[in-house]
């Protein structure tokens, strides 16, 4: 199916060295920072799991940009010759990546058809629906008398919105879209196809885009409510400057200066996709994987999975075992206010069972 | 005879030369003096760049309160809603009309804009307003042809659309396939590709061959240049056939001065180099502006040959009236009165039979009064 991509990984065994220190004969350090090291062996043996779904139109680079992201090239490429589909379809494809024996099981969830049509009433719809499918299922898993030793996770853990570069404001749709949708998971809304803004409309279009966000009330990721203590929020607010990130997504290298770099070429110049000067792609890399992966799925987990299950459970007290899913209504925004100060403490929930 | 009369009156050297071939001069020196009239829609999603690129195409601002998006710290244009105010907005007709003179001629443009297409999230009526709009003008020259003053009539009715395409998608969208369906027969078409600036030569020339098969394949009739005549130069056939071979044309509109290679230039200015305006291998800015002035007569000549003639045809037919279900109506009300006009010959013919009994038994000499029905 997938094929497992092996990076050179320069040791051979995927233990990390040794702690130096013996063990304890003498007065001194106990030896609890072991325990890093045992998370990190644990973590390593079981792998983790990222899963992440791209919103768009049409055309506007999202399946170049997970390429890009994670450097996977799909078996079959984004094809150019479809037309895009009459309805909304949900397609999830598995990635099992490895770097220095860290194996990360991907799954992206791509959206064709979103948007695209005439009439786009409740195209969300569907989307919605799959999310808290996820949820449901993990729901159902969590509630077993007997339950699996590590519960598969298929919980979207970020939706990355792709905002199309207009360089006026966000249109209704995406208005409509984001309400909806950050209440039930993480979103972070990127302007796609950079290249066609000049780096004034970049910045007009950016600070557009984020009065809009306010004055509509829509809390993307990172959220200020959830930030621990003052370093976060100092971290998370040089980004939140920053979203939504004007990125352009490319899978084909070329030459400049003797390098090899990502870019797209055109007769005027080549974009180079990780150079911050032409496109603020290595921020959105780094968001989603190198900063900000683990915080993305805590936070799926710790509140909005929390509040999918309270819902759930005032809704039917006795909660039947069995295959039959409940249909969720889409909350109303009056129903899933911000979380309430206990549900944000992080570690409350973390069950052994969970992967870190 | 003339030869007696001031020099004036000069007999042409060749036999034979009678002068009419001095007629295009007297028709130039008149449409000179006259002017021209030529009205342009654009029509295209917000954000593909329609008014900067009108703003090049002759270098005038017909959008003089807009501020271009370039300029950070000015307020938001008028043009540009928050979200909120275009879920309810429905699309407006703009327009706007400039005179332009150059070298002694004159043009007087209008652009009609359309904002607020494709902008709801149900875009199903977003091109009503549109259509109306573009019946209204054919009906009003209509009318003030049908008039008794016919002197000075105005033309606005819509010459040319451009219709935007986005570069971003895959081809054309659904929208712009009802939409060119709705008024390919009402007006000329001319796809543009926007924002050129973000693709690739590849992907562009993917674009441009995608685009003419789906038009293909949904049979939309867009404005195809006419073949250069046998008889013109080299020069303008292969122009022609350069022009033909680019539509759809990918374009990019900007009227900022750049400093490139020494010069100054409109283009756009990025990080990873300069786009020229003027460029053709940046481009297809020039080929459009050549279509369209050297087209300009042309598009004006099939609006009044085919399009008017249709839209002519297709009221007169009607009766001339507005409302194609008023000959229905017509239709039941002929049928209702004559059912009435049965109902009361029944009605008389009994009467007069009851009168007759009457007289038959009543009174037997007075049977004069009585009729034979």
């Amino acid at each position: 199916m997938d094929p497992l991509r092996r990076s050179p990984s320069p040791c051979l065994s995927s233990r990390p060295s040794s702690p130096s220190t013996p063990p304890c004969e003498m007065l001194g350090p106990v030896g609890i920072e072991a325990v890093l090291d045992q998370l990190k062996i644990k973590a390593m043996k079981m792998g983790f799991e990222f899963n992440i779904m791209v919103v768009g139109q049409s055309g506007l680079g999202k399946s170049t940009m997970v390429n890009t992201l994670f450097k996977v090239w799909k078996s079959n490429p984004p094809g150019l010759g479809v037309p895009p589909p009459q309805t909304l379809q949900l397609h999830s494809v598995t990635h099992v990546i490895e770097e220095k024996g860290v194996k990360l099981k991907l799954t992206v969830t791509d959206t064709p058809g979103f948007g695209d049509q005439i009439n786009n009433d409740n195209c969300w719809d569907p989307i919605l629906g799959y999310i808290n499918e996820q949820y449901e299922q993990y729901l159902q898993e969590e509630l077993l008398i007997t339950r699996q030793r590590h519960i598969p996770d298929t919980r979207v853990h970020c939706c990355v919105y792709f905002v199309p570069p207009t360089g006026h404001c966000l249109r209704p749709l995406d208005i409509e879209f984001l309400q909806r949708l950050c209440q039930t998971v993480n979103v972070v809304p990127v302007i796609a196809r950079a290249d066609s803004l000049t780096i004034e409309e970049r910045e007009a279009f950016r600070r557009r885009i984020q009065q809009n966000l306010r004055t509509h009330c829509i809390n993307v990721y990172p959220q200020m409510c959830f930030d621990e203590d003052i370093n976060d929020r100092i971290l998370n607010s040089k980004l939140r400057d920053r979203i939504p990130f004007a990125v352009v997504g490319a899978d084909q290298e070329h030459l400049v200066n003797g390098r090899c770099v990502l870019g797209r070429k055109t007769n005027w110049g080549i974009i180079e996709v990780e150079n911050m000067a032409h496109c603020e792609f290595p921020l959105l890399r780094d968001l989603l994987i190198r900063s900000h992966l683990q915080d993305l799925k805590d936070i799926t987990h710790n509140v909005h999975y929390e509040n999918y299950r309270v819902i759930r459970l005032n809704e039917s007290h006795l909660l039947p075992r069995g295959p039959g899913w409940v249909n969720l209504a889409p909350a109303s925004p009056g129903q899933l206010t911000t979380p309430r100060p206990f549900k944000v403490c992080r570690g409350a929930h973390d069950d052994s069972d969970d992967e870190f | 005879m003339s030869k007696q009369q001031p020099t004036q009156f000069i007999n042409p050297e060749t036999p034979g030369y009678v002068g009419f071939a001095n007629l295009p001069n007297q028709v130039h020196r008149k449409s000179v003096k006259k002017g021209f009239e030529f009205t342009l829609m654009v029509v295209g999603e917000s954000g593909l760049g329609k008014s900067t690129l009108i703003n090049s195409l002759f270098l005038t601002d017909l959008y003089p309160e807009r501020v271009i998006p370039g300029a950070a710290g000015k307020n938001i244009p008028m043009k540009t809603l928050t979200g909120a105010e275009k879920i309810e907005r429905t699309v407006q007709i703009e327009a706007s009309t400039v005179e332009i003179e150059e070298r002694g001629v004159k043009l007087r443009l209008t652009v009609v804009d359309t904002p607020g297409y494709g902008d709801a999230i149900n875009c199903r009526d977003c091109f009503k307003t549109i259509i109306s709009y573009i019946d209204e003008q054919f009906e009003r020259y209509l009318h003030d042809e049908s008039g008794l003053n016919r002197r000075h009539i105005i033309d606005n009715r819509v010459h040319c659309c451009f219709y935007f395409i986005s570069p971003f998608g895959h081809g054309l969208k659904p929208l712009d396939v009802a939409f060119m369906k709705a008024i390919h027969n009402k007006v000329n078409i001319v796809p543009v590709i926007a924002k050129a600036d973000t693709l690739t030569l590849k992907e562009r020339e993917r674009l441009k061959k995608r685009i003419l098969d789906e038009i293909e394949e949904h049979n939309i009739k867009i404005y195809h240049l006419p073949d250069a005549e046998s008889d013109e130069d080299e020069d303008f056939k292969e122009q022609t056939r350069l022009l033909k071979a680019s539509i759809p044309f990918s374009v990019v509109g900007s009227n900022q001065l750049i400093e490139a290679k020494g010069k100054k230039v409109r283009g756009r200015l990025y990080p990873w180099g300069v786009v020229e305006v003027e460029n053709p291998e940046h481009n297809d800015f020039l080929k459009l502006r050549t279509m369209l002035i050297t087209h300009m007569q042309d598009l004006q000549e099939v609006t009044q040959d085919l399009h008017y003639e249709n839209f002519r045809s297709e009221r007169l037919k009607r009766g001339g009236r507005k409302v194609e279900n008023e000959d229905v109506n017509k239709d039941q009300i002929l049928l209702e009165k004559e059912a009435e006009l049965r109902r009361m010959q029944e009605m008389i013919a009994r009467m007069q039979a009851q009168m007759q009994m009457q007289m038959q038994t009543g009174d037997g000499d007075g049977g004069a009064l009585g009729h034979h029905v």
